[in-house]
Protein backbone atom coordinates (compact mmCIF):
# COMPACT_ATOMS: atom_id res chain seq x y z
CA UNK A 1 0.00 0.00 0.00
CA UNK A 2 1.50 3.10 -0.85
CA UNK A 3 1.72 5.65 1.83
CA UNK A 4 0.07 9.04 1.74
CA UNK A 5 1.02 12.31 1.20
CA UNK A 6 -0.93 14.86 1.79
CA UNK A 7 -2.10 16.84 -1.17
CA UNK A 8 -3.50 20.05 0.70
CA UNK A 9 -2.91 23.31 -1.23
CA UNK A 10 -0.91 24.39 1.61
CA UNK A 11 1.52 21.97 1.73
CA UNK A 12 2.60 22.44 -2.40
CA UNK A 13 3.28 26.32 -1.78
CA UNK A 14 6.26 28.31 -0.40
CA UNK A 15 7.13 31.43 0.68
CA UNK A 16 7.09 34.19 -2.57
CA UNK A 17 9.55 35.83 -1.37
CA UNK A 18 12.20 33.12 -1.18
CA UNK A 19 11.42 32.35 -4.57
CA UNK A 20 12.17 35.61 -6.09
CA UNK A 21 15.17 35.99 -4.04
CA UNK A 22 16.72 32.88 -5.35
CA UNK A 23 16.25 33.94 -9.00
CA UNK A 24 17.84 37.07 -8.56
CA UNK A 25 20.97 35.47 -6.93
CA UNK A 26 20.69 33.17 -9.65
CA UNK A 27 20.69 35.98 -12.09
CA UNK A 28 23.47 38.37 -10.36
CA UNK A 29 25.70 35.33 -10.37
CA UNK A 30 25.48 34.71 -13.49
CA UNK A 31 25.72 38.60 -14.48
CA UNK A 32 29.44 37.84 -12.40
CA UNK A 33 30.32 34.52 -14.53
CA UNK A 34 29.27 35.48 -17.79
CA UNK A 35 30.16 38.94 -19.67
CA UNK A 36 27.55 38.98 -22.32
CA UNK A 37 24.34 39.27 -21.93
CA UNK A 38 22.97 36.55 -25.14
CA UNK A 39 24.98 34.45 -22.83
CA UNK A 40 22.88 34.79 -19.54
CA UNK A 41 19.90 34.59 -21.35
CA UNK A 42 20.82 31.45 -22.94
CA UNK A 43 22.14 30.18 -19.55
CA UNK A 44 18.57 31.07 -18.92
CA UNK A 45 16.92 29.80 -21.18
CA UNK A 46 18.04 26.57 -21.00
CA UNK A 47 17.71 26.05 -17.56
CA UNK A 48 14.06 26.79 -18.06
CA UNK A 49 14.28 24.44 -20.23
CA UNK A 50 15.74 22.36 -17.99
CA UNK A 51 12.95 22.95 -15.32
CA UNK A 52 9.90 22.49 -18.08
CA UNK A 53 11.04 18.96 -18.77
CA UNK A 54 9.78 18.03 -15.36
CA UNK A 55 7.28 20.72 -14.63
CA UNK A 56 5.05 19.36 -17.23
CA UNK A 57 4.47 16.14 -15.64
CA UNK A 58 3.68 17.75 -12.05
CA UNK A 59 1.44 20.15 -13.92
CA UNK A 60 -0.15 17.35 -16.02
CA UNK A 61 -1.10 15.11 -12.96
CA UNK A 62 -2.51 18.15 -10.67
CA UNK A 63 -4.04 19.71 -13.09
CA UNK A 64 -6.43 17.67 -14.85
CA UNK A 65 -6.66 19.31 -17.88
CA UNK A 66 -8.72 18.04 -20.57
CA UNK A 67 -7.40 17.04 -24.69
CA UNK A 68 -6.88 20.39 -26.54
CA UNK A 69 -7.61 20.22 -29.84
CA UNK A 70 -6.20 24.04 -31.42
CA UNK A 71 -2.89 25.75 -30.27
CA UNK A 72 -5.49 28.55 -28.78
CA UNK A 73 -6.78 25.81 -25.95
CA UNK A 74 -3.35 25.26 -25.28
CA UNK A 75 -2.00 29.40 -24.89
CA UNK A 76 -4.92 29.19 -22.98
CA UNK A 77 -4.66 26.68 -20.13
CA UNK A 78 -0.55 27.49 -20.12
CA UNK A 79 -2.06 31.59 -18.82
CA UNK A 80 -5.41 30.29 -16.72
CA UNK A 81 -4.07 27.13 -15.39
CA UNK A 82 0.03 26.49 -15.20
CA UNK A 83 0.90 30.47 -14.67
CA UNK A 84 -1.78 30.65 -11.90
CA UNK A 85 -0.98 27.14 -10.37
CA UNK A 86 2.96 27.79 -10.51
CA UNK A 87 3.10 32.08 -9.96
CA UNK A 88 -0.06 33.08 -8.83
CA UNK A 89 -0.75 35.05 -11.95
CA UNK A 90 -3.06 34.65 -14.87
CA UNK A 91 -1.88 36.24 -18.00
CA UNK A 92 -4.21 37.74 -20.51
CA UNK A 93 -3.75 35.89 -24.19
CA UNK A 94 -3.87 37.35 -27.37
CA UNK A 95 -3.70 35.69 -30.48
CA UNK A 96 -1.48 37.34 -33.68
CA UNK A 97 -2.23 35.80 -36.93
CA UNK A 98 -5.09 34.12 -38.97
CA UNK A 99 -3.06 30.94 -38.76
CA UNK A 100 -3.82 30.91 -35.06
CA UNK A 101 -0.31 29.78 -34.11
CA UNK A 102 1.33 32.62 -32.66
CA UNK A 103 0.13 33.99 -29.70
CA UNK A 104 1.38 36.61 -26.89
CA UNK A 105 0.84 36.20 -22.84
CA UNK A 106 0.89 39.56 -21.76
CA UNK A 107 1.86 40.34 -18.25
CA UNK A 108 0.62 42.66 -16.22
CA UNK A 109 2.47 41.97 -13.14
CA UNK A 110 6.06 39.64 -13.35
CA UNK A 111 6.42 37.73 -9.62
CA UNK A 112 10.01 37.02 -10.63
CA UNK A 113 10.99 40.90 -11.31
CA UNK A 114 9.24 42.04 -8.32
CA UNK A 115 12.04 43.12 -6.23
CA UNK A 116 13.61 44.63 -9.70
CA UNK A 117 13.70 48.51 -9.87
CA UNK A 118 16.14 47.84 -13.09
CA UNK A 119 18.37 46.48 -15.05
CA UNK A 120 22.20 46.42 -14.02
CA UNK A 121 24.07 49.22 -15.66
CA UNK A 122 25.41 47.93 -19.10
CA UNK A 123 22.99 44.90 -19.14
CA UNK A 124 20.42 46.63 -21.27
CA UNK A 125 20.13 43.66 -23.41
CA UNK A 126 19.49 41.42 -20.37
CA UNK A 127 16.31 39.09 -20.48
CA UNK A 128 15.93 38.78 -16.78
CA UNK A 129 12.94 36.15 -16.74
CA UNK A 130 14.32 33.99 -19.82
CA UNK A 131 13.80 31.24 -17.49
CA UNK A 132 10.00 31.42 -18.60
CA UNK A 133 10.55 31.29 -21.82
CA UNK A 134 12.54 27.99 -21.73
CA UNK A 135 10.08 26.65 -18.97
CA UNK A 136 7.06 26.93 -21.56
CA UNK A 137 9.64 25.64 -24.15
CA UNK A 138 10.52 22.43 -22.36
CA UNK A 139 7.19 21.82 -21.05
CA UNK A 140 5.65 22.25 -24.24
CA UNK A 141 8.36 20.06 -26.09
CA UNK A 142 7.46 16.98 -23.74
CA UNK A 143 4.13 16.90 -25.07
CA UNK A 144 5.23 16.91 -28.52
CA UNK A 145 5.10 20.43 -29.26
CA UNK A 146 7.78 22.49 -30.93
CA UNK A 147 7.53 26.25 -29.86
CA UNK A 148 9.41 29.58 -29.97
CA UNK A 149 9.14 31.01 -26.87
CA UNK A 150 10.55 34.81 -26.69
CA UNK A 151 9.93 38.22 -24.87
CA UNK A 152 8.60 40.53 -26.87
CA UNK A 153 7.96 42.91 -24.62
CA UNK A 154 10.03 43.48 -21.30
CA UNK A 155 8.63 46.14 -18.39
CA UNK A 156 12.21 46.36 -16.92
CA UNK A 157 12.89 47.27 -20.32
CA UNK A 158 11.02 50.51 -20.41
CA UNK A 159 8.15 48.30 -22.38
CA UNK A 160 4.62 48.98 -20.65
CA UNK A 161 3.88 45.43 -20.18
CA UNK A 162 5.86 42.35 -20.06
CA UNK A 163 4.96 40.10 -23.28
CA UNK A 164 5.36 36.34 -23.88
CA UNK A 165 5.23 35.54 -27.71
CA UNK A 166 4.54 31.94 -28.32
CA UNK A 167 4.77 30.52 -31.34
CA UNK A 168 4.06 26.69 -32.65
CA UNK A 169 6.19 25.04 -35.04
CA UNK A 170 4.92 22.20 -35.40
CA UNK A 171 1.34 19.93 -35.75
CA UNK A 172 -0.13 19.52 -32.77
CA UNK A 173 0.11 15.87 -31.98
CA UNK A 174 -3.47 13.93 -31.54
CA UNK A 175 -1.87 11.75 -29.29
CA UNK A 176 -0.81 13.83 -26.46
CA UNK A 177 -3.18 15.11 -23.29
CA UNK A 178 -4.56 11.80 -23.28
CA UNK A 179 -5.43 11.25 -19.67
CA UNK A 180 -5.58 7.65 -19.55
CA UNK A 181 -2.27 5.85 -18.41
CA UNK B 1 2.88 32.26 -2.53
CA UNK B 2 4.55 30.48 -5.15
CA UNK B 3 4.96 26.97 -6.02
CA UNK B 4 6.91 24.27 -4.25
CA UNK B 5 7.45 22.00 -7.45
CA UNK B 6 8.94 25.09 -9.10
CA UNK B 7 10.77 26.16 -6.61
CA UNK B 8 12.36 22.50 -6.04
CA UNK B 9 13.08 22.31 -9.73
CA UNK B 10 15.18 25.63 -9.74
CA UNK B 11 17.26 24.63 -6.96
CA UNK B 12 18.59 22.02 -8.12
CA UNK B 13 18.95 23.25 -11.59
CA UNK B 14 20.42 26.07 -10.16
CA UNK B 15 23.03 23.70 -8.33
CA UNK B 16 23.45 20.68 -11.12
CA UNK B 17 24.43 24.06 -13.21
CA UNK B 18 26.95 25.24 -10.90
CA UNK B 19 28.34 21.58 -10.74
CA UNK B 20 28.32 21.35 -15.10
CA UNK B 21 29.62 24.30 -15.67
CA UNK B 22 32.64 23.83 -12.98
CA UNK B 23 33.65 20.85 -14.84
CA UNK B 24 34.79 22.89 -17.71
CA UNK B 25 37.30 25.16 -15.51
CA UNK B 26 37.36 24.28 -12.06
CA UNK B 27 37.76 20.78 -10.81
CA UNK B 28 37.66 20.94 -7.13
CA UNK B 29 34.10 21.11 -5.16
CA UNK B 30 34.81 23.68 -3.22
CA UNK B 31 34.81 26.10 -5.63
CA UNK B 32 31.21 25.06 -6.48
CA UNK B 33 30.02 24.93 -2.92
CA UNK B 34 31.53 28.61 -2.30
CA UNK B 35 28.96 29.72 -5.32
CA UNK B 36 26.34 27.96 -3.99
CA UNK B 37 26.72 29.74 -0.49
CA UNK B 38 27.29 32.96 -2.13
CA UNK B 39 24.03 32.51 -3.80
CA UNK B 40 22.17 31.32 -0.56
CA UNK B 41 24.14 34.47 1.26
CA UNK B 42 22.35 36.71 -1.00
CA UNK B 43 19.01 34.96 -0.66
CA UNK B 44 19.75 35.06 3.23
CA UNK B 45 20.23 38.92 3.60
CA UNK B 46 17.23 39.62 1.16
CA UNK B 47 14.71 37.37 3.73
CA UNK B 48 16.30 38.75 6.62
CA UNK B 49 15.71 42.21 6.10
CA UNK B 50 12.22 41.67 4.76
CA UNK B 51 11.24 39.68 8.11
CA UNK B 52 12.74 41.49 10.53
CA UNK B 53 12.31 44.89 9.49
CA UNK B 54 9.28 45.21 12.32
CA UNK B 55 10.83 43.05 15.05
CA UNK B 56 12.17 44.30 18.12
CA UNK B 57 15.93 43.86 18.49
CA UNK B 58 17.43 40.60 19.64
CA UNK B 59 18.47 40.45 22.56
CA UNK B 60 21.13 37.92 23.19
CA UNK B 61 22.03 34.70 20.55
CA UNK B 62 19.22 32.14 22.01
CA UNK B 63 16.94 34.93 20.65
CA UNK B 64 18.22 34.87 17.57
CA UNK B 65 18.21 30.75 17.33
CA UNK B 66 14.57 30.61 18.43
CA UNK B 67 13.72 33.35 15.94
CA UNK B 68 15.97 31.17 12.83
CA UNK B 69 13.90 27.65 14.59
CA UNK B 70 10.61 29.16 14.83
CA UNK B 71 9.90 32.10 12.66
CA UNK B 72 12.36 32.38 9.52
CA UNK B 73 12.31 28.21 9.71
CA UNK B 74 8.03 28.61 9.25
CA UNK B 75 8.37 31.05 7.19
CA UNK B 76 10.68 29.97 4.36
CA UNK B 77 9.73 26.03 4.82
CA UNK B 78 6.23 26.50 6.50
CA UNK B 79 7.89 24.32 9.88
CA UNK B 80 9.66 24.76 13.10
CA UNK B 81 12.85 23.09 13.31
CA UNK B 82 12.16 20.10 15.23
CA UNK B 83 15.07 19.91 17.34
CA UNK B 84 17.41 22.27 18.84
CA UNK B 85 20.05 21.96 21.23
CA UNK B 86 23.25 23.82 22.45
CA UNK B 87 26.13 23.36 24.55
CA UNK B 88 25.35 26.84 25.98
CA UNK B 89 28.94 27.65 24.56
CA UNK B 90 28.25 28.95 21.06
CA UNK B 91 27.63 25.61 19.26
CA UNK B 92 23.67 24.69 18.16
CA UNK B 93 22.19 22.05 16.01
CA UNK B 94 19.33 22.50 14.44
CA UNK B 95 17.44 19.25 13.09
CA UNK B 96 14.83 19.29 10.79
CA UNK B 97 13.67 16.11 10.26
CA UNK B 98 11.76 16.28 7.16
CA UNK B 99 14.06 18.98 5.13
CA UNK B 100 11.77 20.33 2.30
CA UNK B 101 14.64 20.62 -0.07
CA UNK B 102 15.92 17.37 0.65
CA UNK B 103 12.59 15.20 0.82
CA UNK B 104 12.91 14.32 -2.74
CA UNK B 105 16.99 13.54 -2.72
CA UNK B 106 18.34 9.93 -1.81
CA UNK B 107 21.49 9.85 0.21
CA UNK B 108 24.80 10.44 -0.99
CA UNK B 109 27.25 13.52 -2.21
CA UNK B 110 24.15 15.42 -3.50
CA UNK B 111 22.86 16.18 0.25
CA UNK B 112 25.63 18.45 0.73
CA UNK B 113 25.78 20.03 -2.57
CA UNK B 114 22.04 20.92 -2.54
CA UNK B 115 22.44 22.06 1.02
CA UNK B 116 25.10 24.70 0.61
CA UNK B 117 22.71 26.59 -0.51
CA UNK B 118 20.19 26.76 2.51
CA UNK B 119 22.74 26.72 5.10
CA UNK B 120 24.49 29.87 3.79
CA UNK B 121 20.73 31.37 4.47
CA UNK B 122 21.41 31.17 7.70
CA UNK B 123 24.95 32.47 8.26
CA UNK B 124 23.59 35.81 6.83
CA UNK B 125 20.78 35.46 9.58
CA UNK B 126 24.09 35.76 12.30
CA UNK B 127 25.31 38.39 10.54
CA UNK B 128 21.79 40.49 10.54
CA UNK B 129 22.07 39.82 13.88
CA UNK B 130 25.36 42.10 13.93
CA UNK B 131 22.99 44.55 11.38
CA UNK B 132 20.54 44.91 14.13
CA UNK B 133 22.94 45.97 17.08
CA UNK B 134 24.12 42.85 18.28
CA UNK B 135 27.71 41.61 18.23
CA UNK B 136 27.30 38.34 16.74
CA UNK B 137 28.79 36.68 13.99
CA UNK B 138 28.10 33.10 13.17
CA UNK B 139 29.22 29.77 10.60
CA UNK B 140 26.98 27.40 9.92
CA UNK B 141 28.59 23.58 9.31
CA UNK B 142 26.67 20.99 8.04
CA UNK B 143 27.03 17.17 8.90
CA UNK B 144 24.51 16.12 6.14
CA UNK B 145 26.30 12.67 5.56
CA UNK B 146 25.27 11.76 8.88
CA UNK B 147 21.73 12.78 9.06
CA UNK B 148 19.93 14.74 6.88
CA UNK B 149 18.31 17.86 7.81
CA UNK B 150 20.94 18.93 10.63
CA UNK B 151 22.92 22.02 10.83
CA UNK B 152 25.44 23.09 12.96
CA UNK B 153 25.44 26.21 13.85
CA UNK B 154 28.79 28.29 15.75
CA UNK B 155 28.49 31.44 17.02
CA UNK B 156 31.41 33.51 17.16
CA UNK B 157 31.75 36.49 19.27
CA UNK B 158 32.98 39.61 17.93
Amino acid sequence: MSRRTPRRPEYRKINKDLFVLTYGALVAQLCKDYEKDEDVNAYLDKMGYGIGTRLVEDFLARSCVRRCHSYSEIADIIAQVAFKMYLGITPSVTCHNSSRNEFSLILDKNPLAEFVEELPAGRSSLCYCSLLCGVIRGALEMVNLAADVTFLQDRLKGDSVTEIGITFLKKLDEKKYRRKK
Amino acid sequence: MADEALFLLLHNEMVSGVYKSAEHGEVENGRCITKLENMGFRVGQGLIERFTKDTARFKDELDIMKFVCKDFWTTVFRKQIDNLRTNHQGIYVLQDNKFRLLTQMSSGKQYLEHASKVFNKLDYLKKGGEGLGTWLSGRVLAYMHKAPGKFQVMIQKL
